[in-house]
């Protein structure tokens, strides 16, 4: 390409990449700025007296510490049980021939398209008459359930990618059927659950209908999200305290998108490339 | 057949077993109840069991298709979603091909903070956002000179604040997608195009794009399910559904049916018409992936 061409792409790139993270610069930056300065009728864009002063507010006034471990055994149980279960079933859509594979296959697909907050009211009676409100199952069944086809679907690229000459030589050796399906496939399609086990994690993390609909009483149950909108206000917003709460959810999230962004595009690639 | 083809058989229904089991018991039975819901009398004094519940027919349908309020929340939804899916995808594609044209040091700020608004929670991003315009306290006012105008006002600014939010927090996944593709497509094919002649244009309108053709599919499907869908944006930043309501979207309304107004059988009939609508998207979908010829 052309000296000046590229010199325009890679300016808006860098131009583009600033005004995208803006928003989350902004959010930190509000975090740290003491009071006065977030309601001021000339907001800066840095401050010169960072405090902690809205994160001593968030962890003070509510039990913010539980809600964020409540959080993360929703999140951490729905990603490890959905992924296992997904392996099995695409393994078995991809590894077997058998009647009604087809059939099951777009089942999986549809299942992916159902609206997942139009069955939230059906859920609430579901969970209330398994005697389950209030509790964190309440937001672990149904995670689970709702990232699995779309778990199910996208593994199976993943599966079918290891070839078969492969399970033939492990059985010829006398591995068992299972010894193969932990110690052979597993390994190889862990990529792709990793890439995979982002969405279930993330679709959970952020989950605001389910908590605010199953969670009714309980505030002990609470999760991050029903916990950052009691700062809130409509009217009269505690912008360093939602800000500040903000913060400290988001961070997991980032963290746990770093650690697997190499895995995330190489995957989403092999997916795709089936 | 010998004991082991037999084992055969059986084994693919045993590692389908657990997904079948919470998929039947946490997916099929809720719809099937919301169906159920939907044809019932069911509100309050039901959910008590102060009442005993009684069959209503299509009356609920027929309530609800009588109510003005909700043909305009379906022409919102539909508008509204078309008009996030089309942005998200033009903004997705668009920086993607730019990211195959710039050196590594661009490409990863690009990729690092598209990663961060898609990791940004729903909830945490309606706050920053609404932040970000407040009409007292955001920097965007100020720099756009535009005094104390307030965005969550007016229905159509509101809806176009939203739009921006679910923007920013979606196209990501179309960017990395589709920038994937691209990079999969075998260097020698290009190089090809590149011998023959072929213009820039041509190379993306012959040889990239048929290519890219079933990952395009799947992120516009993608896309338009998610943006359909919303419901954290809508609920945070317009305040459960904007002033009267003018920014309630399908989602947002049937929750507000049912579980502010306790009219839960007119909540899952609205749940019942998105199902409808999503599923025929996915028909569409399906039949699409048919005639490209590729095998489930």
């Amino acid at each position: 390409m052309r000296r000046p061409w590229r010199f325009a792409a890679e300016a808006s790139a860098l131009l583009v990449a600033a005004v995208v993270a803006f928003p989350l610069y902004w959010m930190v930056l509000s975090a740290f700025k003491p009071a006065g300065e977030i309601e001021s009728d000339a907001p800066r864009p840095w401050t010169l007296a960072p405090s902690f002063d809205a994160f001593r507010r968030v962890f003070g006034q509510q039990e913010f510490g539980r809600y964020f471990l409540n959080s993360l055994v929703v999140a951490g149980t729905v990603v490890i049980a959905s992924a296992l279960i997904a392996f099995l079933a695409a393994t078995a859509v991809t590894r077997f021939r058998f009647r009604f594979r087809t059939t099951l296959l777009i089942m999986f697909l549809v299942a992916q398209m159902v609206p997942v907050e139009a069955l939230t009211i059906p859920l609430f009676f579901l969970m209330r008459d398994l005697g389950q409100l209030n509790t964190l199952g309440s937001l672990i069944l149904p995670h689970i359930a709702f990232s699995l086809p779309f778990a199910i679907w996208m593994l199976r690229g993943f599966v079918k990618a290891v070839p078969e000459a492969l399970e033939e030589a492990a059985y010829l050796d006398g591995a068992s059927r299972a010894r193969f399906l932990w110690q052979i496939l597993f390994p190889l399609v862990l990529p792709g659950l990793v890439a995979t086990s982002v969405f279930s994690f993330i679709s959970t993390w952020n989950d605001f209908l389910f908590a605010k609909s199953f969670i009714i009483s309980d505030t002990s149950r609470s999760t991050l999200p029903m916990a950052l909108l009691v700062f809130y206000k409509p009217d009269d917003p505690d912008w360093g305290g939602v800000m500040a709460a903000s913060t400290v959810m988001t961070v997991p999230v980032l963290v746990f998108f770093v650690l697997v962004q190499r895995r995330l595009v190489s995957g989403l690639g092999g997916a795709v490339k089936d | 057949m010998t004991a082991t083809a037999r084992a055969r058989t059986g084994t693919p229904w045993i590692y389908l077993a657990p997904a079948l089991v919470v998929l039947a018991g946490l997916l099929v039975y809720p719809v099937y109840q919301l169906g159920l819901i939907s044809v019932l009398e069911y509100t309050q004094a039901q959910v008590s069991g102060g009442q005993p519940t009684s069959f209503q027919g299509l009356g609920n349908y027929a309530e609800l298709f009588g109510d003005t309020e909700f043909w305009r929340v379906l022409v919102a939804t539909v508008v509204f979603a078309a008009a996030c899916v089309v942005s998200t995808l033009a903004v997705g594609c668009a920086l993607a091909v730019l990211l195959t044209r710039v050196r590594a040091v661009p490409r990863l700020a690009l990729m690092l903070a598209a990663l961060g608004a898609w990791a940004t929670p729903a909830v945490t991003g309606s706050t920053v956002w609404l932040l970000l315009f407040d009409p007292d306290f955001g920097p965007v006012n100020r720099v756009l000179g535009l005094g104390d105008h307030s965005w969550t006002y007016g229905r159509y600014s509101a809806f176009a604040l939203v739009l921006l939010e679910v923007v920013w927090c979606s196209f990501p996944f179309v960017m990395v997608t589709v920038y994937a593709g691209i990079r999969a497509v075998p260097a020698e094919v290009l190089e090809a195009a590149a011998l023959d002649g072929a213009s820039q244009w041509r190379t993306w309108r012959s040889v990239l794009a048929p290519m890219l053709r079933p990952i395009l599919v799947v992120v516009t499907i993608q896309s338009v399910i998610w943006d359909f869908k919303v419901f954290t944006q809508i609920y945070v930043m317009t305040g459960g559904g904007g002033i009267a309501g003018q920014n309630l979207v399908l989602n947002v309304y049937a929750y507000q049916k049912a579980f502010a107004s306790s009219q839960y059988s007119l909540g899952s009939a609205i749940g019942v018409v998105m199902l409808l609508i999503l599923l025929a998207v996915t028909l569409g979908y399906l039949r699409l992936l048919r005639r490209q010829g590729e095998e489930l």
